[in-house]
């Protein structure tokens, strides 16, 4: 690997603004947070999926994948990133190296011409180019190429250098991160900026969550100038260094470029979350309280305060008609993220039981809230193999699992209701809207008769009367860990 | 035979090709206890098991050795030893197929020579068949990956000293174009001559989505091993797709005389493999056969009306598209743009256009607007085109993501030809054209005619 990516992977990994990393002590502090992955129990994407992640969504850039086949390919067209605009993000834009190409040593020659036609077809607002393994690994300069395409296209062609191999899908939206940073964010002014102007970085909009906080914003007159990535255009990526204030939404890897936005541009920064109803109107307070700090109006606060009181009342009382259908329900919890503890605090209001919940990507203080929420630690676990949870689903232990996509077939094997949390779900559940929203999708998916009607045996199968669960408990420390987030 | 254009640029949009790896990884699967393993980077593995995931609606033990920025340059051959004796503890598979990327492939590793060193070494690992296969992304496509990977099989586990032969046992090698249903279909047919079929691979037991009482860290079905060592055994070799010529010609040298079948789809290519299970088996086709044929000779004559004429834009690996389209034209449709993944296949050129072309999405596209096409046939990542350009999409081939039941749909045999004549005339049918005076250079009627009113709400 090139020395000078290989020193910029060090530093990005040592974050001072991150609390896991300031927890950790000099020695693993250095090793920073990869981890060595296991041969043959590997599971998640490379830190060219993590980069192109956290890009994709800026809708009117032309993301081109300096690669063979496979990381297009195989990878193009399936995340749900919705856009209010150009449609050019979709579309799947890759130099397809062959064995000639990379033989002949013909690799930045025939990205350059990508670029070139990429342009000439498209007109993007600029092009991003994605370096990957393999054209890493034949040495391939891209960042050399966009310079020089830059200079005489006319157009922004940005290199993003994340080769898979180098770490992580969390590495490469950090990569990402300081990539927009390097080149793109500051260059350019908007016409007018404004005292409520506000970044929202690590919303990728997906299933147009992003569209679910806008009214909000909208109502208190807050402006979105710069997203990464949400909906993004090019302008509001390169116009950051503009915004108030800077929310970061769920994401530790783009940490990164808030406090590099807060230390170059001195503007501050906040974590939050808009998933649950306590956590949204936190995150809507917290804006408006720093966009006053930094000398918005005054009466932003108290406008804020009336749209929270008015909005939690008319959630609450949409939710309260599903409470018969839910109260006393089992809910199993495994996701990766640990925003979510504001939903659960809003399920378990409602009558639900949390009876168990992972906690392998979770910090100290993390588990110190499960605590707080859950009453006592016994319902944390670490990893689960798929085996075992789906022995504990077979078993009827919870009613429900939540969880992302690897553990899907997990439940619905076991003849369990599954709803999906994480990323690529295909519901938004984002805001107040969105808590209505999730458990609608609950109520509907654990009260759906096919479930009896799965379970039941089938007529060549004695019916014996099953017996009576054992009451849950986790066993804990799994090596194998399946659910990436 | 069609001319086959290489498009001269240095971008493509949309890809049509899936990789060669991943085709390996779906081929591997219809064994029997299996695991595929991807010799590369992880994220090569997690970007293929989501592409698996989409499409078969199950899930999918692929597994990876995880290559690093030090294997990556020193070379991985650590990686597989470390992969397969973690393999084994955690799944127990009976079978791990290992499929190379381009990363491993880059740097040019001996990896075939290595494992055979390391299995020679690890004694241990015997209760567990291993077979690798090259399949570099930068060559061909999930087409060319599969047929490796059934070539390795082969090679690997068929021994090259044949017992004596089983009477009534043949070996039905699967193109990576047949879906689980399909491949299920072609293996009963066989049956339905008295003939006792092996299918390698063996998708129609292990992704034909099922639900069964455990969970299981492998794939849940498929050729047993025991069957694969007996293929020498076999009195022929029906091999279905172009694709598959060289896997039957290694059991050729098995002493197995190999039949290859193009396509299965269509009146006339279907009763060349009838014919060929009558000569084999000695017996008349059974009655159901015989209806099934003279069902499709009537679906002709209902379908031919929508088919004959149809402009169609093809996108499909050679075998598939080769099939579809030779049934297609065969019915009167033209196929006006093709466009195909690969030339490592000879059918590639057989495809009836007059001219393949080796390329993407964006050429299907483009070569369906300006040819004017009436309807798109092509795996599902064709439906933004679709979109654009308001015709109807028919989706064959890998990926389907948006739509239900990919593993059921069956465009093979008398009955499977029909229900795609009948598929692509309700296409048709479902996306009627209206006549407007325009289409027949007539002026529309004056606007001081038209009423007044706005238009009355639809809702
Ligand atoms: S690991 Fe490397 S080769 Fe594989 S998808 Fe990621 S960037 Fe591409």
């Amino acid at each position: 690997m090139a020395e000078a990516l290989k020193t910029q992977i060090a530093g990005l990994l040592n974050e001072p603004a991150c609390d896991t990393n300031r927890a950790k002590d000099e020695g693993s502090r250095r090793k920073g947070c990869t981890k060595q992955l296991t041969p043959g129990a590997a599971a998640g994407g490379c830190a060219f999926d993590g980069a192109k992640i956290a890009l994709q969504p800026i809708v009117d850039v032309a993301h081109l994948v300096h690669a063979p086949l496979a990381c297009e390919g195989n990878g193009w067209d399936n995340r749900g990133s919705a856009s209010s605009g150009s449609e050019i993000y979709r579309t799947g834009f890759t130099t397809d190296l062959t064995e000639l190409d990379i033989v002949m040593g013909n690799g930045e020659k025939k990205l350059y011409r990508a670029i070139r036609e990429v342009i000439a077809e498209q007109a993007p607002a600029a092009v991003f180019v994605y370096a990957t393994c393999v054209s890493a690994l034949i040495g391939d300069d891209i960042e050399a190429v966009c310079k020089a395409a830059t200079e005489r296209l006319g157009t922004p062609v940005i290199p993003i250098n994340a080769p898979g191999y180098v770490g992580s899908k969390n590495l490469g939206n950090k990569l990402a991160g300081a990539a927009l940073y390097a080149h793109v964010i500051g260059t350019m002014e908007p016409a007018e900026p404004g005292l409520c102007d506000i970044n929202i970085i690590g919303d990728f909009n997906l299933s147009g969550e992003l569209w679910q906080v806008k009214p909000l914003l909208d109502r208190l007159g807050i402006r979105i100038l710069g997203s990464i990535s949400g909906d993004a255009r090019y302008a509001q990526v390169a116009m950051a260094h503009r915004a108030r204030v800077t929310m970061l939404v769920c994401s530790k890897a783009l940490i990164g470029l808030a406090r590099q936005l807060e230390d170059g541009y001195g503007i501050p920064f906040f974590e939050g979350s808009f998933y649950g109803i306590s956590d949204t109107s936190a995150a809507l307070r917290t804006l408006c309280m720093k966009l006053v700090e930094r000398g918005a109006p005054a009466d932003l606060i108290p406008r804020c305060e009336a749209l929270i009181a008015q909005e939690e009342a008319a959630t609450w009382a949409a939710l309260a008609s599903f409470r018969p259908r839910v109260a006393g329900k089992r809910v199993l919890l495994y996701t990766g993220g640990h925003k979510s503890w504001s939903v659960v605090s809003a399920l378990q209001e409602l009558g639900m039981e949390v009876v168990g919940t992972s906690v392998r990507k979770a910090t100290e203080e993390d588990k110190g809230r499960v605590v707080e929420i859950m009453g006592d630690d016994s319902h944390m676990f670490d990893n689960m193999a798929p085996r075992e949870m789906y022995a504990l689903l077979r078993e009827a232990r919870a009613d429900v699992l939540m969880s992302g996509g690897r553990s899907q077939f997990v439940a619905l094997k076991a003849r369990v209701p599954w709803v999906d949390v994480n990323q690529e779900k295909h519901e938004p559940y984002a805001g107040y809207m969105g808590m209505i929203g999730l458990l609608r999708a609950i109520d509907r998916e654990m009260n759906n008769p096919m479930w009896a009607d799965l379970r039941g045996p089938a007529p060549w199968e004695v019916a014996v009367q099953a017996p009576a669960p054992a009451p849950l408990r986790l066993a804990s420390g799994s090596p194998a860990d399946f659910e990436d987030c | 035979m069609a001319h086959l254009v290489h498009p001269q640029r240095a971008l493509s949009t949309n890809p049509l090709k899936t990789s060669a790896p991943l085709g390996a990884a779906m081929a591997y699967l219809g064994i029997e206890g299996a695991i595929p393993l991807f010799h590369g980077a992880q994220g090569c593995t997690a970007f293929a098991m989501v592409h698996l995931v989409r499409h078969f609606r199950e899930s999918i033990p692929l597994q990876t050795t995880a290559m690093n920025e030090v294997s990556a340059i020193l070379g991985g051959g650590e990686q597989i030893e470390e992969a397969i004796e973690n393999l084994r503890k955690r799944a127990k598979p009976k079978f791990i197929g290992i499929a190379s990327t381009a990363l491993v492939e880059t740097r040019g590793e001996d990896v075939a020579g290595e494992l055979r060193e390391m299995l020679a070494r690890r004694a241990d690992f015997a209760g567990t068949a291993v077979v690798y296969a090259a399949t570099p992304d930068f060559a061909g496509g999930l087409e060319d990956g599969w047929a490796r990977a059934v070539e390795a099989i082969i090679a690997a586990l068929v021994p090259a000293q044949a017992g004596p032969k089983i009477a009534g046992q043949v070996n039905l090698l699967a193109g990576s174009h047949l879906t689980p249903a399909e491949v299920e279909a072609v293996a009963d047919m066989v049956r339905g001559f008295g003939l006792t079929p092996i299918v390698l691979p063996d998708l129609s037991t292990s992704l034909d989505g099922h639900l069964s009482d455990d969970w299981s860290g492998t794939s849940l079905g498929g050729t047993r091993l025991a069957e694969i060592a007996r293929m020498g055994q076999s009195i022929a070799t029906l091999a279905i797709g172009t694709a598959m010529r060289p896997a039957a010609e290694a059991l050729a040298n098995r002493g197995v005389p190999p039949q290859v079948f193009a396509s299965l789809t269509g009146l006339k290519a279907v009763d060349a493999f009838v014919t060929a299970l009558m000569q084999l088996s000695g017996r008349d086709a059974p009655a159901t056969i015989k209806r099934d044929r003279a069902r499709l000779a009537d679906a002709c004559l209902d379908a031919h009306f929508q088919i004959g004429g149809l402009r169609v834009a093809l996108g499909a690996d050679p075998d598939l598209g080769f099939a579809l389209g030779t049934a297609l034209t065969a019915l009167g449709a033209e196929i006006v743009t093709a466009v195909t993944t690969s030339g490592l296949n000879p059918i590639a050129a057989d495809i009836p256009a007059a001219e393949v072309i080796l390329g993407d999405l964006g050429d299907l596209e483009r070569g369906a607007a300006t040819a004017k096409a009436h309807l798109i046939l092509t795996h599902a990542h064709g439906r933004m085109a679709a979109e654009r350009l308001h015709l109807p999409h028919v989706r064959a081939g890998f990926p389907v993501f948006d739509r239900l039941g990919a593993q059921d749909q069956c465009r093979v045999g008398y009955a499977g030809t029909r229900a795609f004549y009948y598929e692509i005339a309700n296409a048709v049918l479902a996306h009627p054209h209206r006549p407007r005076p325009e289409d027949f250079g007539a002026t529309p009627v004056a606007q001081e005619f038209d009423h007044a009113s706005p238009p009355p709400s639809t809702h």
